[in-house]
């Protein structure tokens, strides 16, 4: 796999900051079936465990899955990675606990 | 006025060599604002790279001036922390000494006493250089002069980089981090920071750049912009004027521009709320007109020139982004107007039978100014007949007598732009602008009878109490503002109506260029 390297790219805000940078939630879905659902695996342990009986649940039920990790479970998740799963999936189930 | 001079000469020295001698003062008086400065000793400082032949063939007279000056000689060196040896250099990998000295070539000499730089040699000049140092035969067995090279600090890319890194703390807008695959021009649209076309992307390097246009701080509120009241510092104006395009000498422009459709009298708030399509129409007069190369000639509302087309949209994209004033939401227009993208000219005052509008409205002569209405789209009048002044007012008070409605009248505001094969006809004639203005007041003042609800077949007009009126003008006392603009060929001019006038809207507001 080819790797690349960035550098980080960030605009400043041209708003008056009145309304928070970050995106508001989108509309649940109503449900899985036909639907890609991204699982974040945040690298504690036995969260793949979680997830992966996740998974073939939601399979069961119609779902498409897509399985995600990010790297430490002490960092927020990359950007990029968050860009992946936001044009990838209608929704993310994360595995929060050990 | 472009106080970060390295930045505004970005490029220029790249590759080449320069070579020049000045003294402390002249240039370094241009700096924006004051920013922290290396600490430097009392004595002489040399700023060097070891990839400068001028650098290297220069290191007999640097070990001659640390001889000389008994230790007092500090060499910063660019790339290898090394050179030269000897001579105890000190590194400036990271370029903060050279950047903050605003070093633009090597080698570069500089005296220092309590702590400021006195004098700058740039280059290799052994006469110069024995002169300011004193130290006899400083050069000898060297050439009497070469050029330097450029600093490491004009490397190509460098100056934004550094500027982010030294300077980028001035930026207090939050940051929107973007992800490596995202587009940067798309992320801008997924925000709401368009106006529906392509914005350049404001990275802090831009907005950095922008702010080189102004000697006013990044932190200075410029005003409170409606419709959500939000303070508006210098720096939200930069960043929306790189969104629009604007290049950084235009910020001043775009600084007052701001500053005059917040202004109460103009009052920003009503006319975005309003369901007429009307917007700000900024008029700029003076030098600085000229000296961005704004246009006042052909095709002076159209497209094409960068400046024009910029100015007016960073205005509408501030009143959008930091105000919040958006279509759909506070924007009520019914229709709005193409120039609510933005519409900015230039007065031609050179081709101008007339003093600049400016002046006309209380501004100094020889000072930069705006001016702007609340104008709607413009519209041609044209009459390609008459060459006697009173026949060619006739045609445009007919033209003038429309705005708003046929039957409005005071209510509306109107800004005659006059083309210059019509200018010279009233110049040919001798009548000033007030002559003409108030030619135009006396055949656009109709009896009240002919605009009252019903005359004409027309339920439109005005009250029944007007039906009695001898003679009611169409425009208020000073409602009727006159520029000169447009290409020399075409026998025409254009009008813009205003949006409700005066007290109970908007009244044209002049505020001088800073």
């Amino acid at each position: 796999m080819e790797i690349q390297t960035f550098e980080p790219r960030t605009l400043l805000d041209p708003t008056g900051e009145q309304t928070p940078g970050h995106r508001e939630l989108s509309a649940r879905l109503d449900g899985v079936g036909g639907r890609t659902i991204a699982l974040l695996d945040i690298s504690k342990a036995r969260g793949d465990v979680y997830l992966d009986e996740l998974a073939r649940l939601l399979e069961a039920r119609g779902a498409a899955v897509e399985l995600f990790r990010k790297p430490t479970f002490t960092k927020n998740a990359p950007i990029d990675l968050r860009h992946e799963i936001a044009s990838k999936a209608h929704a993310v189930v994360e595995a929060l606990a050990d | 006025m472009f106080g970060r001079r390295l930045v505004a000469g970005l490029g220029q020295l790249d590759g080449r060599r320069t070579w020049s001698i000045y003294r402390y003062g002249s240039r370094m008086s241009e700096a924006a604002t004051p920013r922290p400065t290396p600490a430097l000793s009392d004595g002489w400082v040399a700023i060097v790279k070891r990839d400068c032949p001028t650098c290297t063939l220069v290191v007999p007279a640097l070990r001659r001036l640390s001889e000389a000056s008994e230790g007092t000689l500090t060499i910063y060196t660019q790339d290898d922390p090394a050179f030269p040896e000897g001579l105890a250099p000190v590194t400036d990998a990271d370029l903060f000494v050279s950047w903050r000295l605003q070093v633009e070539t090597v080698p570069t000499l500089l005296r220092v006493t309590d702590g400021l730089e006195r004098d700058r040699l740039v280059g290799w000049d052994a006469d110069a250089w024995a002169a300011l140092t004193g130290v006899a035969g400083i050069g000898d067995g060297l050439p009497p002069h070469r050029p330097g090279c450029g600093s490491k600090t004009l490397d190509p890319g460098m100056p934004e980089r550094l500027a982010v890194r030294y300077d980028g703390e001035r930026l207090r807008s939050r940051r929107a981090e973007l992800a490596s695959l995202e587009d940067d021009i798309e992320a801008c649209y997924d925000r709401g920071w368009s106006d529906g076309l392509p914005v350049v992307p404001p990275t802090p390097e831009r907005v950095l750049r922008m702010l080189a246009g102004t000697t006013r701080a990044p932190d200075e509120i410029v005003t409170i912009v409606p419709p959500d009241f939000n303070e508006c510092t210098v720096e939200k104006v930069a960043i929306n004027a790189v969104m629009a395009g604007c290049l950084p000498e235009y910020l001043p422009v775009v600084l007052a521009a701001v500053e005059a459709a917040c202004n109460e009298t103009f009052n920003m708030h009503g006319l975005l709320c309003t369901t007429m399509p009307h917007a700000p129409v900024i008029v700029v007069n003076g030098p600085i007109a000229k000296a961005i190369g704004m246009n006042g000639g052909g095709n002076v509302l159209g497209q094409g020139n960068r400046a024009n087309s910029t100015i007016g949209r960073a205005l509408q994209l501030v009143v959008r982004n930091v105000g919040g004033g958006k279509p759909g939401g506070i924007d009520r227009a019914t229709h709005g107007q193409p120039g609510k993208v933005g519409l900015c000219f230039a007065e031609d005052e050179d081709g101008s039978p007339w003093e600049p509008l400016s002046v006309t409205r209380g501004i100094e002569p020889g000072r930069s100014a705006v001016t702007l209405f609340a104008g709607e789209g413009p519209r041609v009048v044209v009459d390609q007949l008459s060459r006697r002044p009173e026949s060619l007012a006739r045609s445009l008070a007919d033209a003038l007598l429309t705005v708003g409605s046929a039957k409005a009248v005071i209510a509306f505001d109107a800004m005659l732009v006059v083309g210059p094969e019509h200018a010279r006809v009233f110049r040919d004639a001798g009548w000033t602008r007030d002559r003409l203005v108030a030619e135009l007041n006396t055949m656009t003042t109709r009896p009240g009878s002919a605009v009252v609800r019903g005359a004409g077949d027309c339920d439109e007009g005005m009250p029944e109490g007007f039906a009695g009126a001898p003679a009611v003008p169409k425009f208020r006392p000073g409602g009727l503002m006159i520029v000169h603009a447009g290409g020399t060929a075409g026998l025409f001019s254009a009008i813009m109506g205003s949006w409700a006038a005066g007290e109970i809207g908007s009244a044209p507001v002049t505020m001088g260029v800073n």
